[in-house]
């Protein structure tokens, strides 16, 4: 198993925002979690990766129990997170950007891999010395999924990769998460554009009030009335 | 004769860029340490002013072994008087500051003044509450101007404090953008939860923060010690507060802006003692500070997007 959630609930203060999830993410799938707005879907990605921790349940990562580690030894451990937001660093350089996401590889590492992202981005490396804030939305996204790739991850964690962007942009970006998983990285994807996230995943999850209460295959879900009715406009 | 001659005026450029280049030492530390937790350390005064102690004790004791080389005294009084104060620096984030993450940002300013009011109280007791000083290793300079009229006056000593702050900058400088932690250092204090998500400790880049910041004071304080023979336990407040203002004056949480501030601000308090009256020295550094925060909140090279929570 890569990825696997128990029972977690995660706390705000006295806001309960995951009340008991169970989720699991095998290796080599895409995974995809919908759900309206403020239904817990950061929150969920959030704690797995430790900020905030979960109270109760267990989070386990390739078997490892990391519910209670601190977030930087979880990050090390072989997952990347997309944050909703991209949260690029505006002032350092694309290619600083990228470096930011490789920390722990050697030179020789960080070249390689950085040959890599720009080989999946060019438009990155048309613009590797110039500063993140800079780039547009779109840019920023593929920046913000080549740093998550940086650390070689087996996980790939992202949070609604597609928000604000053109179609176009969100086109070429479920395309390449496409070509990632067949490099062999498992992902876990949250989005709100339930329609291109269903197709593009192997399984999926909705997540209502901080719980979940559908769980099956993407075309399932696709075909499923319910989902059709509150996340793909009827 | 005019008071306002060129040679008058090139000297007071001499004594402002000497002071100037003291205060962004000093203020250096302040802006890199709110650039990446967003507190001011009020406690950074008294780490300078420990750094003018060993300073001066190591010379001292330096001429006590007979030591008189002046690279020498120099090397050894920074790496040693780095060493100590980098400690202090570290072990007062570690212990004053690091348990408070998270808390309001009210409690770690208490605290800071807390260890501030510590570390003054501490020296007292060890080195007593006095001056102490020392004969001046460097003396002598180099004198231009007519024999009959005024003459600027260069010290070896002011040449070795530009040398010298100058190469640290420098070396600060190029390790923020070159360096795998100096990267570090700037995307924390862009976005340190961020940094966090990619795996990387950022307590442990804070603490580098703290430990930087207290090399270039542990600088300025050798410095300041070779240059006026004579320290005591309370150089650290109004030096803390000038280069406080010289880092909120360059926009805090720029580097830039804090080596340019220390100068703006030596410049203007060496020009206002010449042309003024030594006692409106301070009057015309926090009058800069106001004018400037008023027309330019953000300080000179500030970035209005450097906004803390
Ligand atoms: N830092 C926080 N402090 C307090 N409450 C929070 C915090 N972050 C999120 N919440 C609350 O937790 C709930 C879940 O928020 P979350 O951001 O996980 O939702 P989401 O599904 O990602 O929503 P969106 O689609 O808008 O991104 C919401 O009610 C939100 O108000
Ligand atoms: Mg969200």
């Amino acid at each position: 198993m890569m990825l696997k959630l128990e029972n977690v609930h995660t706390f705000y203060g006295q806001i309960e925002a995951l009340k008991g999830v169970s989720l699991d993410v095998h290796p080599g799938e895409i995974v995809t979690l919908i759900g309206a707005n403020g239904a817990g879907k950061s929150t969920l990605l959030m704690t797995i990766c430790g900020s905030p921790h979960a109270s109760k349940g267990a989070v386990l990562f390739e078997g490892q129990d990391i519910t209670r580690k601190p977030t930087h030894v979880i990050m090390q451990c072989g997952l990347a997170l997309v944050p909703e937001g991209r949260r690029i660093f505006p002032g350092l350089t694309v290619q600083e950007n990228l470096q930011m996401g490789g920390f722990f590889a050697d030179k020789a590492r960080l070249d390689t891999d950085l040959e890599r992202v720009f080989a999946l981005f060019p438009r990155l490396k048309e613009r590797r010395n110039q500063r993140g804030g800079t780039l547009s939305g779109g840019e920023q996204q593929m920046l913000a999924i080549g740093r998550g790739l940086m650390s070689r991850p087996n996980l790939l964690l992202l949070d609604e990769p597609s928000l604000g962007l053109a179609p176009i942009i969100i086109a070429q970006i479920f395309q390449i998460l496409k070509e990632i998983r067949e490099e062999g990285v498992t992902i876990f994807l949250v989005e709100q554009n339930a329609h291109r996230a269903l197709q593009l995943a192997d399984r999926g999850y909705v997540l209502e009030n901080g719980r979940i209460v559908l769980a099956d295959t993407g075309a399932n879900l696709l075909a499923n009335d319910q989902v059709r009715k509150a996340y793909l406009g009827g | 004769m005019s008071g306002f001659s060129l040679l008058e005026f090139i000297q007071q450029i001499i004594n402002g860029l000497t002071l100037g280049s003291i205060y962004a030492l000093i203020a250096i530390g302040y802006t890199m340490v709110y650039g990446i937790i967003g507190m001011i350390n009020f406690a950074h005064g008294e780490i300078y002013m420990i750094g003018a102690y060993v300073g001066l004790l190591v010379i001292t004791a330096l001429g006590l072994f007979g030591v008189g080389n002046i690279s020498a005294i120099l090397l050894v009084t920074l790496a040693i008087s780095i060493l100590v104060t980098g400690s202090y620096g570290w072990t007062v984030e570690r212990l004053a500051y690091r348990p408070l993450r998270g808390s309001p940002r009210l409690v770690p300013l208490i605290s800071a003044i807390g260890v501030s009011i510590f570390l003054q109280n501490y020296v007292q007791l060890g080195q007593g509450a006095r001056d102490v000083s020392m004969q001046p290793v460097l003396t002598g300079g180099w004198r231009f101007g007519p024999a009959d009229g005024f003459q600027v006056y260069l010290s070896y000593m002011q040449v070795l404090i530009a040398v010298v702050t100058v190469a640290f900058m420098t070396g600060l400088t190029l390790f923020i953008a070159r360096s795998r932690m100096g990267r570090a250092c700037r995307a924390c204090s862009e976005d340190r939860a961020m940094a966090n998500l990619l795996g990387i400790d950022t307590d442990r880049v804070i603490a580098l923060t703290f430990v930087l910041g207290a090399t270039l004071a542990a600088v300025a304080g050798v410095l300041v010690s070779m240059y006026y023979g004579l320290v005591n336990p309370f150089i650290g407040f109004i030096a803390g507060l000038k280069a406080f203002t010289a880092a909120v004056l360059g926009g805090i949480g720029s580097i830039p802006g804090a080596m340019l501030g220390g100068v703006v601000l030596g410049l203007a308090e060496s020009f206002a003692s010449a042309y003024l009256q030594t006692e409106y020295k301070d009057v015309v550094a926090f009058a800069l500070l106001i004018l400037v925060l008023l027309v330019r909140p953000t300080g000179l090279l500030g970035r209005p997007d450097v906004e803390k929570v």
